[in-house]
């Protein structure tokens, strides 16, 4: 079971991202838990300065704009 | 269809279709003035009249305008691929005041950066050792200085005043992050912020190719263009109507050169306004032509898109209303001065 962290405020391109997310491990097969972090602080606590941030299993793959769809199949199987 | 057949599909098919796509936009932009003019004498209306002159300017300026952004926003989206704001960040972090709040203005027109993330960004750079300053000067060069404003200022203005609002737009914020930093405001920021020490997160290192290159700069011309071409049109409609309706010269005695007030007045009427340049320089364009004075109306568009209300409301989580106040004080004095200058630089 990988844990999948969406960072975001809450706007509309973090909230496709958790769907994206979803469905990319329904593709690859994975089983997948996506939390939204939409906290300030909670984000900054991992590091990045733009959102969406992914984080997989507590690790920062990700951050700003959409990820290209085999790089978070990627993530997610590895 | 995913982005990787996309952008198979175009590095396949590249230099064909990217020729034939310059070659139709050459063909569209050259038929501008008949284009228009053929429209209009479509509708029932007498050319020389107040309302044939409207249409016929909307209809010539629309669609040069929206030729003219789509153009550019696909050449930024293909800039802004060799940049991210983590990458920016790393480039100015324990930088020095001055010269970092120079790379920060500079990087803040090609980084890619969403108003929605204008927070993680701003606890993203303080909390791994970018100076407050410098952010600062990020945080007012990237909404103000944009490629939406310069492509407007370009299509509808000229390319001298483009460059000049460019050069000052960067002076600006270079100037007023660099008053900021003087100040030494850090414990004006929300205590919260101060006790984050992330640091950096370790992002594995990607190499767009050509092909995705490209693809980002139509999706670019797909997520700008497709959200700011209604205020395009809204503002080129006002624009037609103040072009088609409004007398020659009404504006010179309350927004010309003469009256000094006007720009102080442009100022504070911008500050409440929230709106996207895109529906402002239509407005602006049209204003120009009726007298009113170049600087006056380029210090109430720097308003209105540098100092929102929303904007601050967002930064309200980050920052005191001291620290918020200051903000609005220096940048507002700094669009002051940029306003009289203008006005008198473009006699």
């Amino acid at each position: 079971m990988k844990d999948v962290k969406v960072l975001g405020p809450g706007c509309k391109r973090c909230e496709t991202m958790v769907q994206i997310v979803k469905d990319a491990a329904a593709q690859a097969g994975v089983d997948v838990t996506v939390t939204k972090v939409t906290d300030y602080a909670e984000i900054a606590g991992y590091g990045i300065a733009s959102t969406p941030g992914i984080v997989v299993d507590g690790k920062v793959v990700h951050a700003g704009g959409p990820p290209k769809a085999e790089d978070l199949v990627r993530w997610i199987t590895a | 269809m995913s982005a990787a057949t996309q952008a198979k599909m175009v590095s396949a098919a590249r230099p064909a279709a990217a020729l034939g796509a310059v070659a139709a936009w050459a063909v569209l932009y050259s038929q501008l003035v008949p284009f228009s003019e053929w429209v209009v004498s479509l509708l029932p209306v007498e050319r020389q009249s107040r309302l044939g002159e409207a249409l016929a300017f909307f209809f010539y300026d629309a669609p040069k305008v929206l030729l003219l952004l789509t153009l550019v926003v696909f050449g930024m989206g293909i800039v802004r691929t060799w940049f991210s704001a983590e990458r920016t960040r790393a480039l100015l972090a324990g930088r020095r005041e001055g010269v970092g709040n120079a790379m920060a203005a500079a990087l803040g027109i090609v980084t890619p950066f969403c108003s929605c993330s204008a927070v993680p960004l701003f606890i993203g750079f303080v909390s791994a050792g970018v100076p407050l300053g410098v952010t600062f000067s990020f945080l007012i060069a990237a909404p103000m200085v944009n490629e939406v404003a310069l492509g407007l200022l370009f299509a509808l203005v000229g390319w001298r005043v483009a460059l000049s609002y460019l050069a000052f737009g960067l002076m600006l914020a270079v100037v007023a992050g660099w008053v900021i930093g003087r100040l030494k405001l850090e414990a004006w920021l929300e205590p919260w912020v101060l006790r984050i020490h992330a640091g950096a997160a370790d992002l594995p290192r990607t190499r767009p190719t050509l092909g995705e290159r490209l693809v980002a700069g139509l999706d670019a011309v797909r997520e700008i263009v497709g959200r700011v071409w209604y205020w395009v049109i809204g503002g080129i409609a006002a624009g037609a109507l103040i072009h088609g309706y409004v007398p020659e010269d009404l504006l010179a005695s309350i927004m010309g050169k003469e009256a000094w007030w006007s720009v102080p007045a442009a100022v504070i009427v911008g500050i409440p306004m929230y709106s996207n340049a895109a529906g402002i320089i239509p407005v602006v364009e049209a204003l120009l032509g009726k007298g009113a004075a170049l600087g006056t109306v380029l210090a109430f568009m720097m308003s209105v898109i540098a100092l929102s209300l929303p904007e601050m409301i967002i930064l309200r989580k980050v920052l005191s209303v001291k620290l918020i106040a200051v903000f609005v004080a220096v940048v507002g004095v700094g669009i002051l001065a940029v306003g009289f200058l203008f006005n008198l630089l473009f006699a």
